[in-house]
Parts: C-alpha cells; structure tokens; sequence
C-alpha cells in the first residue's frame, strides 16, 4: 500500500493562551512512501517524527493536508478505519492477558462479515507469532518475557489483522545495544517476509541507515532530506543533514573559498571548481582524509583510536567546530612515535561545502 | 582515731578515681553499654509504639477472649470478686438468643444490599468523572462531600427526607421529599420510617443511605485507578477497533481490579460493623416507632450488652470477627484469582 503526505501540518496550540504562541510539530510535510518498503522517518527528539507517525495512525488529526493510502483518502478516517498496525514505543501490552490473548484482541475485535471463527483466529495468531518467532511463548504474561519479546509480541500484535501500513514508534529505543541490533534485522526480515509497507520513527542514525530502503530527516517539523540512506549520508543537502548521519560524525571546519580553492585555517586544502569566493563551513567525513606529508590539512595529533579494522586518529585545529577533529585511516597506517602534527590532503567526493548563513549546500565540480 | 578515718576515706577516693579512670570502665561503658544499646536499638525506637499497641489493641484483644470464655462474665461481678468457671456458655447464649438471629439477619442482608450496589455506583461515576473535562473537579468535590460530614447529622437529614407524618406533630402536612417525589409520579405515599412502617421499607431507606455515604470513599479510590491507568492502552485499543463495551471489560476492569478488590473488602468489612448509620437515621432505638430493635446490627448487640453482660458481649464480637473472618478469606481467594496485579 502506498502512503501520499500530502502538505500534511500540525499545529499544537500555546498551552497558556495568554502567552500565545502555537507549536508547529509538523510543517508541511509531503512526501510519498512506495509501497511495500521500509521508511524510517528520523531526526532529534522534537522534530515532529512521531507526530507525523500518529497523524498516519489517525491518533491525531493534522492541521490541514492530506493521507492517502493508495488512492484513498484517508485524512478524516478513524485508526480503527484505517487498517493500520502500531507498535507503541514501550509496546502497550494489555499486561493481563497472556501473549496468545494479547495477539488475538485485535481478532476478536472484528464484528460482522470480517468475523472469523475461532479456529481461524487461533491459526492466524499462530502463524503471525511463528513469524515473530514467539510461538513459544504464547501461554506467558507481557511481565514474564524480556524486553525484545515484549517488542514481538506488539508487533505480531500488530501484524496480526494484516494491516495495511505497519507504523512503528521507537521500535528499538527500549532495548539494550545487543538485543538493538539484532531486533533490527527481525523488523528487516519480518517487513520483507510480510511486504507490508512499514514507516517508523527513530532518533539512532544508525538504525535508520541500517535496515530502511528510505530515510526521511526531519528537523523542526520540516522535511530536510529523503532518499536511500547511502545517498543521503553521501550527498547532504545541508549541515544539519551531514551533521546528523555518520559515526563517528562529520568533522566541521571553518573555510574560506579564494579563486577556487578552499582554504581551511589558512593552509589551501583543496580545488574547488566552480564555487566563487566566500566563507564557508566545511565537512569532512571521517573517511574523506588521507594521511599525506604534504597534505594541507594540519592538523595537532590528541590520541589514535584503533579498532582494530582501521584506526581512528583525534586530532585538533584551530579552525575546526566540532569537539575534535576525527578521521579514520587504514589500519596499516601508523603515527611515527612522538609525532605530533598529522597532514592530510582529502577526498574530494567525501569534501561538503555549505553557506555560512542559509548552511545549505554549496556544489562544486570534482 | 580521726586521722585514720581520713585516710581511709582518702584512701577510697583515690580507688575509685583510678576505677573510674582506667581503661576498664571505658571498656565497659563501651562494650557493654554501647553494643547492648545497638543491639536493641530498634526496639527502643518501636518502644513507644508497642507500649500503645499493646494498651489498646493486643489487651482488648487478649481480655475479649478471656471474657468471653468466662461463664456468665459481668464486670459487676468482677468488680465484688466473684470467681468465674471456664465454659462456651456465652457463645451459646449468644447463638440461642432470639434478637441475635434479627441481628445477623439485617447485617448480612444490608451487607449483601449495599456493597454491590455501591461498587457498582462508585465505577460508574469514577468512570464518568475520569471521562468528563468541564467542572470534573467541581463534581468530584461534591461526591466526596459525604465524606467529611458527620454520619449522624447526615442520618437526620435522611430521616427527614424519607419522613411522613399525616396529620400530627408540630407540622401535620408534612411529608418527606421522596413521598413528594412518588407523589409526582403519581404514586402514593409510602411510609418509609414512621409508626408502623413496613421491614422492606426501613430496609431501602437503610441502603439508599449507606450506599450514598459508601459512594466517596470507593469514587475516590477507583478514579485514582482509573487515572493511573496507561492511556496508551486506550490508543492501542482504538488502534484495533475495539468496542467500547469491549475496552471496558477486557481492558478497564482488568487493569481497575486492584482497586475493585480492594473496594469490595474493605466493604464488607464496614458493612459487617455497620451500626451508626441505624442510629443515625432511626435513633438508638434502632427501628420505627412500636417496632424497637426491627434493623438491630450485630454491633449494636455488642454495644447494648456491654455494661451488663460483657461475656456475652464479647463472645457476640468474637463471632462477628470470626463471620469477617470468613467472608474476607473468601474475598481474597476470589480476588487472587479474578485480580490482576
């Protein structure tokens, strides 16, 4: 099923009416999620993320805009009409049933034609539980389990009337770094074994690159950048969009750009066709350095990481705006003993300019 | 002879400076003192509080079933030191008695009237005021104000209410506000609490107040439950369509049960004790005029037969502890199964 945000806007009124001064959570969002595809809609807390999730859900009403599910306008459609799945953030298990009761409350809710008989219900709970791989589990109390089969349950939960959409909120926040990781290849899998079209919300870069076909960044309600994660990490459209994807982050330089070269601290680092002259902030990914004595980038050495498959190396310089500057090299790469100063010439294709005062992109030719 | 006595008391004096110096009574004090007073720290610091259990809980307790083994106990009798002989003969006494049976019978069946009818009540209207926005602090103050008002006075006000007096007293036209209300639906008067007036009527008059003064005390209760309850249940619910109906049984009840239970032993508890309310609107008398004692209470038994008969007394409180007993036993066993916690 296809999902169309169509200048979707939600506007939370001032809660102190004499104040004033409403809250735009979400600023005209469109976008249009293809149909049987993961999205992961991400950006720090506040961004409006969740919001937009719940307005999908129909839990809450937008300001103005539209929803379509295919081509069906659903903007004014109740949840219970909409033939969506959700998995809550803490998972809001009914925590007096059992999990077998747990999944079947949304079959049992069914009246009328969609009503099926019990042997059918059990079948299907059984089938969507095997799916989750809890099926084991089906006779245990939400408190008896550990937090990643809690997160299964919701989601056979929610799978289970074979929803349209399945929207998730937080999906992993609540579990610990080992279960996250593994959990995610679960959402991955489930979501390609079932096709179903699955939007959900995080604030981990991380998690959304890992497992999503489309990322969506958000930053104040607004839309800063969609696309396929590796696209998007290589090809920022801002500095907030370059800040946020990428561990270790982006470094962050003060530059200069004089006749086309780019100048950082001074020192000329690299040609920039095409730009005209201007201050500039520069970003570097950490893999877009290379450790060359005559590179143009000087920078003071304050430590080396190594991690074994490559080495990381924190450095400092006086024009940088983040806390350190960090690049990783190869691991074959090794600092002389009491070296304290690292060159580097970089990669142009890993090199991202933005304006100083709009800090959107500035393009230059390779 | 005088030197010697001086310096014998010097003498003295200087043993028990050097005692009181040496490291021996240091070791002492420490030792023994100190550690015995750490030991039993935590007793000395529960000590005030044991000291008033045991005066007004653990005593009475305790001399309740000694007198109530006493044949024929009276403290008249104690007093002029007459010896008693051990013996059941107060519980039988008690069982034989005919005004006992009335008692049991208007206990239990106020009990059984008025704890359903009052949960039930109380869940509806926590669930309204949980539900409502507008003036729900407002009405929430008024359902708790008979709470905090004094059930004798709030008696009076009922005996008023269910009133009727036709031609006597210092007003002949006077006629409770639910006869007038009866009397609008075209229905005639009943007498609810005078002269001659019939069981089942004392008995709706006797749950219709008990109900109203049980009301707060389980609104309360129940709408803080309800409004701990995680609202995200509610959106999970709606989510998957769930019927109202549906939400309120499966989802509501189960997560309000804690509460419930709680609600509905305390309760019986309170129905089983229940007394002041009688005489709250009938007067010590304890029913109608020409029909004393109609709607006695098993503590009302007890009350009139302390000062007389304080074996009988106390054998009638152990059987109405021993009913609570039961009846509570059975509420917890119940609860354990049907409560989620």
């Amino acid at each position: 099923m296809k999902v169309e945000l169509k200048n979707l806007t939600k506007i939370f009124p001032s809660r102190n009416k004499k104040v004033g001064g409403e809250v735009v959570a979400v600023n005209d969002f469109t976008f249009t999620i293809p149909d049987g595809k993961l999205v992961g809609l991400l950006g720090p807390s506040g961004c409006g993320k969740s919001t937009t999730l719940y307005m999908i859900s129909g839990l809450q009403k937008p300001s103005s805009g539209q929803i379509f599910f295919g081509d069906e306008d659903v903007t004014e459609l109740t949840p219970e009409n909409r033939g969506i799945g959700l998995v809550f953030q803490n998972y809001a298990l009914y925590p007096h049933m059992t999990v077998k009761q747990n999944i079947l409350f949304p079959l049992q809710n069914l009246r009328g034609e969609d009503r099926m008989p019990k042997e059918e219900m059990l079948e299907r709970a059984y089938r969507v539980a095997k799916l989750v791989q809890i099926d084991e589990l089906m006779d245990r109390k939400p408190s008896e389990l550990s937090g990643g089969q809690q997160q299964r349950v919701a989601i056979a939960r929610a799978l289970v009337k074979m929803p349209r959409v399945l929207l998730l909120d937080e999906p992993l926040s609540n579990l610990d770094a080992r279960l996250r990781l593994q959990t995610r290849e679960e959402i991955r899998r489930i979501q390609k074994e079932t096709g179903i079209t699955t939007i959900f919300v995080t604030h981990d870069q991380e998690e959304a690159m890992s497992i999503s076909d489309v990322i969506v960044v958000m930053k104040l309600g607004v839309v800063q950048q969609t696309g396929k994660p590796q696209q998007i990490y290589d090809d920022p459209c801002n500095l907030f969009v370059a800040k946020f994807l990428g561990t270790p982050p982006i470094n962050v330089f003060e530059g200069e750009v004089r006749a086309e070269k780019l100048y950082i601290g001074g020192a000329a680092v690299l040609d920039v066709p095409g730009v005209e002259d201007r201050a500039v902030y520069v970003g570097i990914r950490p893999e877009g350095f290379i450790p060359d004595a005559n590179g143009g980038l000087r920078c003071e050495v304050s430590g080396v990481d190594v991690m074994g498959r490559d080495v990381s190396i924190v450095s400092r310089h006086g024009a940088m705006l983040t806390p350190s500057v960090r690049s990783i090299v190869d691991a074959d790469y090794k600092l002389a003993e009491g070296q304290t100063e690292v060159a580097y010439a970089l990669k142009p294709h890993k090199v991202f300019l933005f304006a100083k005062d709009t800090e959107e992109r500035i393009y230059f030719g390779v | 002879m005088g030197e010697k006595i001086k310096s014998f008391f010097a003498g003295l004096w200087q043993n028990i400076r050097t005692f009181f110096k040496k490291r021996v009574w240091q070791g002492f004090c420490v030792n023994v003192l100190y550690k015995k007073f750490d030991r039993y720290k935590a007793w000395i610091y529960l000590l005030p509080a044991i000291v008033l259990l045991m005066i007004f809980t653990v005593w009475p307790i305790f001399n309740t079933v000694r007198m109530s083994l006493l044949e024929g106990y009276t403290s008249m009798k104690a007093v002029r030191g007459v010896e008693f002989e051990l013996g059941i003969g107060n519980f039988t006494r008690v069982l034989k008695y005919k005004g006992f049976i009335n008692c049991l019978k208007n206990t239990v069946l106020l009990t059984v009237l008025t704890v359903p009818i009052s949960t039930f009540l109380a869940l509806l209207i926590a669930v309204c005021l949980n539900s409502i926005k507008w003036f729900s602090r407002a009405l929430q103050t008024i359902f708790f104000l008979p709470y905090v008002t004094n059930s004798i006075a709030i008696g009076m006000v009922f005996a008023a209410m269910f009133n009727m007096i036709l031609g006597g007293g210092v007003r002949p036209d006077f006629v409770g506000v639910v006869n007038i209300v009866i009397e609008a639906f075209g229905g005639d008067y009943i007498n609810w609490m005078n002269a001659g007036s019939e069981y089942w009527a004392n008995i709706v008059v006797m749950t219709v107040y008990i109900v109203w003064n049980a009301l707060p005390f389980k609104i309360l209760i129940l709408l803080g439950g309800l409004q701990s309850v995680n609202k995200q249940y509610y959106e999970a619910a709606k989510v998957d369509a769930t019927p109202r109906w549906r939400v309120f049984t499966r989802i509501t009840i189960p997560l309000l049960s804690p509460m419930l239970a709680y609600v509905i032993i305390t309760g019986f508890i309170g129905g089983f004790k229940e007394y002041s309310s009688i005489v709250g609107v009938f007067g010590e008398s304890m029913g109608p005029a020409g029909n004393h004692y109609a709607l006695d209470t098993m503590v009302g038994f007890i009350y009139r037969a302390i000062g007389n008969q304080e074996g009988t007394a106390s054998a009638a409180a152990l059987i109405l502890f021993a009913i609570i007993l039961v009846v509570t036993m059975i509420n917890l066993y119940v609860s354990k199964k049907k409560t989620h916690y």
